[in-house]
């Protein structure tokens, strides 16, 4: 197992768009090398809460924690600051994204979206990059298809590419944004099946989903997420038998 | 030793001709407009990468009599009192009137030769025999003459202002025109030698076409007037006046000259020999086989000039554009500025204002640099806004996938969002790229003889828009086809759709 996956701590998140407050004070522990499911209603805020993670939104307020890296932002703290852009960008380099519409860069083969980012940020020299990402596509079992053009893929494929090009980057937190919403029914068990393989690897993952039976048999714990705010945190199986939260229990019958 | 001898012999002489070189006056550079057709300076029908002219021998006999060598510097007609100033050359002899107007700007010599405006018509034309004949008429001239000013000065005159001679007559033989009032001497080199019309009338007005100097050479000045006298003294001036069938009576006062003719005016017979000439097609062919050397010159020049500014506008464009999408805003709002002043004035403006209004702050740019700089920034402004629309076409999802990837906005601009844009814009810059092979034309204005001048230039020369015309057009589309083909190449190198997996898929 990799020794170097860390926990994740989110206190107090605030975030407003427009002055419509998306994100009411969230507050969220994961510990290292477990798996957190996060349900709840569309547009209740889940999506902004992972983007404001690995800082693709600069929240308004509070604090996120990967490991050793703390960004922190009170209320009064209106200007940001150079250091401030410093530990964002550290905090999201230790952090990969794996999107709903997989994103890959369609002009780029399966390897060379998964080589770009260590060539570039990191200067991997691009033999290493390359057999680096070959291990990585033999792990997502894309081997074979190395070269082909994310057009060429079915959405499953591109779905676990861009699990391997998020790993490259040698996160110490995965985040997952909906990963199989984009899929036809018949491919969302491969994408769970590399999130089940890192999870056994001992792989920190928070993961947005409403596949709740890939939450029940693999989650250490679920959130449920609802109008900004984190309701309840338990382990999948009190969750799903003898929820504490109302909105949680009705959200869940609806799935049951 | 014999060898140095001769070696030191050598240097002797080598050091001799440099001091005598030394002592030599530098060149008399002359502005004229070789476009502006007989008998002034124009290409020799014989030999046209050769200019003659009348103004050609005048400013052969005033140079050798003021011990300097001359050399023609080609330069547009209406800008040739701007070039003067601009320092390209020293004297103009364009057919210049002296003009109040012209004389708030530059000095003026003695009157070199005197005229007098000419109406021609039709054969058939039997109403039009003066200025006040022609009330209710379509009367043709050429723009910013005496002429002009004299027809706009008429009631009731509808006056068309035209570029060139050539088609002034051309069109008055083609009844868009009732008359053409024009300078005398374009008249009988223009008017008179077509059969379908007819010089009528009195003369009208009085003109002096003088030399051009600079206000502040009055050393120049005095110069330029003590030869130009001595040549009329010696017989030397009306010499020519004679031999280019010039000579009139308004110039037998002026030089108390009423001696009948001294030569043969053989070089308007030569003239005319060479318009009035019907060919064998073999013998036109290969008439237009002689002009490709001076069209393929004028060509070489359009082709450096639209590659090197096409180059510098692909390059300032793409600035402009980073600049504009992803700088903070008071700076991206200079490249949109920058965009909205290119686009939103006229390229000619642009070229003539960097050539000739620039030196007043000290800038004085060469032609083929000024020409660079306005057609590069030009082009410049469309190759942004094509960039622009290129990378916004990027779903923004590219962009924070890359962010998400711990690259840098700049990192993610330069390796994920540009060669992606990069294939939706091939096709719209080799479009830029043809209109500018085609917008290097305007740049004869700044005295660049590219090959739409040299067009004009023959075609003036020969009576023939229509032949060389195709020839030249012929030639713009030649320059631009391999250039479609490169990009072409260049869409399906970009095309990541158009390739086929490296591997076959597994199972």
């Amino acid at each position: 197992m990799n020794g170097n996956h860390s926990f994740v701590s989110v206190r107090d998140l605030h975030k407003s768009f427009h002055g419509h407050q998306v994100l009411k004070g969230v507050n969220l522990h994961v510990e290292s090398h477990e798996l957190t499911v996060i349900i709840g209603p569309s547009g209740g805020g889940k999506s902004t809460f992972l983007r404001c993670i690995n800082c693709l939104e600069i929240f308004d307020q509070g604090t996120v924690v990967v490991g050793d890296i703390q960004l922190e932002r009170s209320s009064r703290q209106s200007r940001l600051d150079r250091a401030f852009y410093d530990t964002a960008r550290r905090l999201r380099n230790s952090v990969g994204m794996v999107f709903q519409s997989f994103n890959l860069f369609p002009h780029l083969t399966a390897l060379e979206n998964i080589t770009k980012a260590p060539v570039v940020v990191k200067n991997t020299p691009k033999k290493e990059a390359e057999e680096q990402a070959m291990a990585l596509l033999e792990k997502v079992g894309l081997s074979s298809h190395a070269h082909y053009y994310p057009f060429q893929l079915s959405g499953g494929q591109q779905q676990r590419a861009a699990i391997a090009r998020a790993l490259a980057m040698s996160p110490q937190v995965m985040l997952y944004d909906e990963p199989t919403s984009a899929l036809d029914p018949g491919l969302v068990e491969e994408v769970l099946a590399v999130m089940r393989k890192l999870n056994e690897e001992g792989m920190t993952q928070i993961v947005v989903t409403h596949r709740m039976q890939f939450a029940r048999e693999v989650a250490h714990k679920m959130a449920y997420f609802d109008d900004g705010q984190i309701v309840e945190v338990s382990v999948p199986e009190r969750m799903f038998t003898s929820p504490a939260d109302e909105r949680t229990k009705r959200f869940l019958k609806r799935f049951l | 030793m014999c060898n140095r001898c001769s070696l030191s012999a050598l240097l002797l002489l080598f050091s001799a001709s440099l001091f005598s070189q030394t002592l030599d006056k530098p060149p008399l550079r002359w502005g004229g407009d070789a476009e502006g057709g007989a008998p002034y300076s124009f290409p020799d029908p014989r030999d046209p990468s050769k200019i003659i002219g009348y103004e050609v021998d005048l400013v052969a006999a005033l140079a050798a009599e003021m011990n300097r060598q001359p050399e023609f510097v080609q330069n547009q007609w209406d800008g040739l009192v701007p070039g003067l100033q601009r320092g390209n050359y020293d004297i103009i002899v364009s057919g210049l009137e002296i003009t109040l107007d012209r004389q708030q700007e530059i000095s003026f010599s003695d009157p070199y030769y005197i005229t007098f405006e000419q109406l021609t018509v039709r054969q058939e034309t039997d109403d039009i025999h003066s200025l006040a004949d022609c009330s209710g008429k379509t009367v043709g001239t050429l723009k910013f003459s005496l002429a002009d000013r004299i027809l706009h000065a008429q009631p009731n005159v509808d006056v068309r202002s035209y570029e060139g001679d050539v088609t002034v007559y051309e069109d008055l033989a083609n009844r868009r025109l009732d008359a053409v009032l024009m300078d005398h001497p374009i008249a009988i080199y223009y008017g008179k030698p077509k059969t379908k019309l007819k010089l009528v009338g009195a003369p009208i007005s009085r003109m002096q076409y003088g030399i051009g100097v600079r206000k502040e050479d009055s050393d120049l000045l005095a110069e330029v007037n003590r030869a130009l006298k001595s040549i009329s003294d010696e017989g030397k001036l009306r010499e020519i006046l004679d031999r280019w069938g010039l000579w009139n009576d308004l110039m037998a006062q002026h030089l108390h000259d009423n001696r009948p003719a001294t030569v043969p005016a053989s070089e308007y017979e030569a003239y005319l020999k060479t318009i009035k000439v019907s060919r064998k097609p073999e013998e036109r062919l290969r008439q237009y086989l002689g002009y490709l050397p001076l069209l393929g010159k004028g060509a070489v020049i359009t082709v450096e000039l639209s590659i090197v500014s096409m180059f510098w506008a692909v390059v300032i464009g793409l600035l402009v554009t980073l600049v504009r999408l992803y700088l903070p805003r008071p700076i991206s709002k200079i490249a949109v500025l920058y965009v909205e002043i290119m686009r939103g004035t006229p390229l000619l403006l642009q070229l003539f204002f960097i050539f000739y209004g620039l030196p007043n702050v000290g800038i004085k740019l060469a032609p083929f640099l000024a020409a660079v700089i306005g057609l590069g920034l030009n082009y410049a402004a469309y190759e942004a806004e094509l960039y622009r629309a290129g990378i916004q076409s990027i779903p923004h999802t590219q962009m924070e996938a890359a962010l998400a990837l711990g690259m840098t906005r700049a990192q993610a601009v330069r390796h994920i969002i540009l060669p992606q844009a990069v294939r939706f814009v091939i096709p719209p810059v080799t479009n830029d790229f043809i209109a500018l092979l085609k917008d290097s034309s305007l740049v004869s204005v700044i005295t660049m003889v590219e090959l739409t001048k040299v067009y004009g230039q023959l075609a003036a020369t020969y009576y023939d828009y229509f032949g060389i015309g195709i020839l030249a057009a012929a030639m713009y589309l030649l320059i631009g086809l391999p250039f479609v083909r490169l990009s072409r190449l260049a869409e399906r190198h970009f095309n990541y759709q158009g390739r086929t997996p490296v591997k076959a898929p597994a199972n």
